[in-house]
């Protein structure tokens, strides 16, 4: 049981610290400046989350392990795990694309994110509960930032439709995996399935507004949640872990 | 003979030239240029904050929260597109202001004020 949770905390800190590396990318490179700040701001929210995710996980893990076991923080779960120990979903590990990829990719991500931490408000353990009500404002506001993206960019011109057709097209295959519950949710009654409906019809009115089409029933990808992943995971974490692994330990 | 070096500031703007048209071009887009307004918790009034591009008013106010509020600077947020803001020519300083100059009998600073009277 307490293993599962450390599992399922961690699952939910990779998601978010992987999600806010791969926006961190437009840091300085968005389409224009103040767009360039409000994915930063979405970035940087969710590494937070992460924060409190992985100091809760270490909590558990350095109670579990008792005194000699060398310490685990935050760091330690962020720099010096393994592609393989990563249990973040496929979804947030893809490349950022385009803007359309991009806006898409938060849309449906924190579309999850939104009723899943509803869900987790009423948990029985009450370091998740508190973690989720303080982020679950955080993420109504991704909500809106990237539906309204997705209907600017779906309902616009020629061309942002075209994009926003081919990022449909490319990440709608990663969008399963989320409500797929790993042995660690299972073990804790947790069931992510429950949301899909939810999920759907918030998915569906969008596109809706944005003049795209759900796509048909098609091959739906998973492995990241018990670790096996894209090739894209890889060089994410070869980047995020670099200076601790060339200088284990450095602090500035 | 006199070259005239002219530089605007935000306010100061000529009408044909606001809306953030030379701006536009520069920055890549065709976006307008918004004023942004903030009311700060402990303030009553809305201040202007800067000035920023969005497609719409909806997008204005979303970019000014994320470029505006992120230290938790406010608590409302207005914003009206820059063309709409009919500014004072600083040509015409000297006429609109100068006359107020020298009537410094409209300061209340004559009047003695009772001691019951505090914070004026």
């Amino acid at each position: 049981m307490s293993e599962s949770l450390i599992n399922y905390t961690l699952h939910l800190a990779d998601n978010a610290l992987i999600l806010g590396q791969r926006n961190s990318e437009w840091c300085g490179h968005g389409p224009v400046l103040e767009q360039d700040i409000a994915i930063t701001n979405i970035s940087l929210d969710l590494i937070g989350q992460a924060r409190s995710l992985y100091q809760y996980a270490a909590e558990k893990m350095n109670a579990a392990a008792g005194k000699e076991h060398p310490a685990v923080t935050e760091d330690t779960l962020a720099y010096y795990r393994t592609e393989r120990e990563f249990k973040n979903c496929l979804l947030t590990e893809q490349p950022r694309g385009d803007w359309a990829q991009t806006v898409l990719r938060q849309f449906f991500f924190s579309t999850y994110q939104y009723y899943l931490y509803q869900q987790l408000q009423q948990y029985a353990d009450t370091n998740l509960a508190a973690i989720a009500e303080k982020s679950l404002k955080e993420v109504s506001y991704h909500l809106r930032w990237s539906s309204e993206w997705v209907i600017r960019l779906g309902d616009g011109t020629d061309e942002s439709n075209r994009r926003m057709k081919e990022a449909v097209n490319e990440l709608w295959r990663y969008t399963g995996e989320l409500f797929v519950p790993a042995p660690y949710e299972k073990e804790l009654g947790i069931d992510p399935g429950s949301m899909q409906a939810d999920w759907m019809k918030k998915v569906s009115a969008v596109f809706e507004e944005a003049t795209l089409q759900v796509p048909e029933k098609i091959f739906m990808q998973t492995g990241g949640k018990t670790g096996v992943h894209s090739e894209h995971l890889g060089y994410i974490l070869t980047e995020l872990q670099y200076v601790q692994r060339t200088y284990p330990g450095c602090e500035w | 003979m006199n070259i005239a070096i002219r530089k605007f500031y935000y306010g100061d703007i000529p009408e044909e030239k606001g809306g953030g048209k030379t701006d536009a071009k520069a920055s890549g887009h065709d976006w307008p240029l918004w004023e942004v307004f903030i009311r700060s918790k402990q303030g009553l009034d809305h201040k202007h904050a800067g000035s920023l591009h969005a497609a719409d008013a909806q997008m204005a106010i979303e970019n000014a929260r994320d470029v505006y509020t992120r230290r938790m600077e406010g608590v409302s947020i207005w914003v009206v597109e820059s063309k709409y803001i009919t500014a004072s020519n600083p040509d015409e300083a000297g006429e609109l202001y100068e006359p107020a100059m020298d009537k410094i009998y409209r300061h209340p600073t004559f009047y003695e004020l009772p001691d019951e009277v505090n914070h004026m």
